[in-house]
């Protein structure tokens, strides 16, 4: 009798360890995985994940222009620099690679614009540049949006907008009865 | 000399009797229950907590009636150890007037036959920033930004020594602990010297009984913000009282395209706008004149 609770007691404490080390570690993982509560990435519809369809393809590292697929990105982002492959990296197309080789999701892009843009990556960290948007203080959920979601990154400048309309005058029939 | 009944106390006592009659008539028979109790109703900083819940109560039933919506109003209070500061980085905002219209859908501005809002972008000559009266905000081309220009969006900015509240003869609009300057509508008499007082143009009046569609009401509203105004109330931006006090952004800093627009609390070191403070350029807009701006405009440096 004495014997089995002791048996007992040990599987029992022998599960709540391995409980907390489980838990302490998927709680890390997410931690570092979730800086910063970014919406998902602005992709065109049904083009993620990037492996289904170059999975099966041959990597070509020349730069060309591409004409049969991806027709619509034009690039405008120190063009002559620069070529698909500096971002995306060229085994595992779902990942974006760093100068250093490192390769991170499309949900950390906001490190591979901070590798030149270091003046404005600094700003994003602290809330200054960019746009932050839900609850910045309590519980409530917030948000922070990636470069990419203001920004095309293959073309980043602004294109112009169309105002909205300018309040009515004071004389304007809208206005007056 | 003969009629020695006829005394001054008794004089006194029966014209003054005679009088409060002739006062509280007109008042208590010529009105209807309703109408009496909104002129007998209190300042908001005097209302007991029980009073406070009468009066919300009373003015749901009225929004309910009015616009088929059941409104949540809020007295929610000031947090403590808070004070609202803005930021605006003019080297961003491209004059595109998002901040304007979402301003107005999120707190109930009336809509036509006058329009009212509560925000207003001014267009500069670039170089020209301190004549303000140079400035156009009736501005219309085919697309923002135009060359040689920026763009100066204007509201109220909450200063912390605002000539708006010394003007009032009435304290129908006070500074709240977290510095929002606040206006009980009920108690304007609209009167407008607030208005005059303002170097910003920040507030706004009511001509006329407010148009507001239906479909376009939001029922999530503060009873120092955003509920629906009446006729010869004074208006203005309150900093989204109703959100900002929940720790939820401004409509205008959610709505702005280029995130130009920056909110926090000027005694916690770690907000966005004590950084903004602390590393940009900023300025404030009529510096000289000691009002204590808590809004703060700045530059990409």
């Amino acid at each position: 009798m004495e014997l089995k609770s002791l048996e007992m007691q040990r599987t029992l404490r022998a599960f709540a360890i391995i409980l907390l080390t489980m838990s302490a570690f998927f709680s890390l993982a997410l931690g570092a995985g979730q800086e910063f509560p970014v919406p998902p990435p602005p992709f065109t519809e049904g083009i993620f994940p990037c492996s289904q369809c170059h999975a099966s393809m041959e990597t070509n590292r020349k730069k060309r222009e591409l004409k049969d697929e991806h027709t619509q990105i034009r690039m405008h982002h120190a063009e002559t620099l620069r070529w698909c492959l500096d971002c995306h990296d060229a085994k595992n197309r779902d990942k974006l690679r760093l100068y250093n080789g490192e390769l991170i999701n499309f949900t950390e892009s906001y490190r591979l614009c901070g590798e030149c843009h270091g003046n404005l990556y600094r700003d994003w960290r602290a809330g200054i540049h960019g746009k932050r948007t839900g609850s910045f203080m309590g519980t409530g959920k917030r948000t922070y949006l990636l470069c990419a979601h203001c920004h095309d990154p293959h073309e980043p400048k602004f294109k112009r907008v169309t105002p909205e309309p300018p309040p009515f005058r004071p004389t304007d029939r809208r206005n007056v009865k | 000399m003969s009629n020695k009944n006829y005394t001054r106390r008794g004089f006194i006592r029966s014209l003054s009797v005679t009088a409060l009659a002739g006062l509280s008539l007109p008042l208590l028979s010529s009105c209807s229950r309703e109408e009496r109790e909104d002129f007998l109703q209190k300042h908001f900083l005097e209302m007991t907590e029980e009073e406070k819940k009468q009066v919300i109560a009373k003015l749901e039933q009225r929004y309910f009636e009015q616009y088929g919506r059941k409104f949540q109003i809020s007295t929610q209070e000031a947090l403590p150890e808070i004070l609202w500061g803005y930021g605006l980085e003019l080297s961003r905002c491209i004059g595109c007037r998002k901040c304007v219209y979402a301003c107005a859908n999120e707190n109930n501005t009336s809509r036509y036959t006058r329009q009212v809002h509560w925000i207003r972008v001014l267009r500069l000559k670039r170089g020209n920033l301190i004549n303000l009266e140079d400035s156009e905000h009736y501005y219309a081309p085919e697309t923002v930004p135009e060359k040689g220009f920026v763009y100066l969006p204007v509201q109220c900015q909450q200063c912390q020594n605002p000539p708006c509240v010394k003007v009032c003869p009435i304290h129908a609009t006070w500074q709240e602990p977290d510095g929002i300057v606040a206006v009980d509508y009920n108690w304007c008499i609209g009167c407008r010297y607030c208005i005059a007082a303002c170097p910003y143009k920040g507030r706004v009046f009511n001509w006329a009984e407010p148009n507001l569609p239906k479909d376009e009401v939001n029922p999530n509203v503060h009873y120092l913000g955003n509920r629906p105004r009446m006729k010869c109330a004074v208006e203005k931006c309150t900093f989204c009282i109703q959100r900002v006090r929940q720790g939820r952004y401004p409509a205008c800093v959610e709505a702005c395209p280029t995130g130009s627009r920056k909110f926090g609390n000027l005694l916690d070191p770690k907000s966005e706008i004590r950084y903004i403070i602390e590393r940009k350029r900023v300025f404030r807009l009529r510096e000289e004149l000691n009002t204590e701006s808590k809004f703060y405009y700045f530059f990409e440096s």
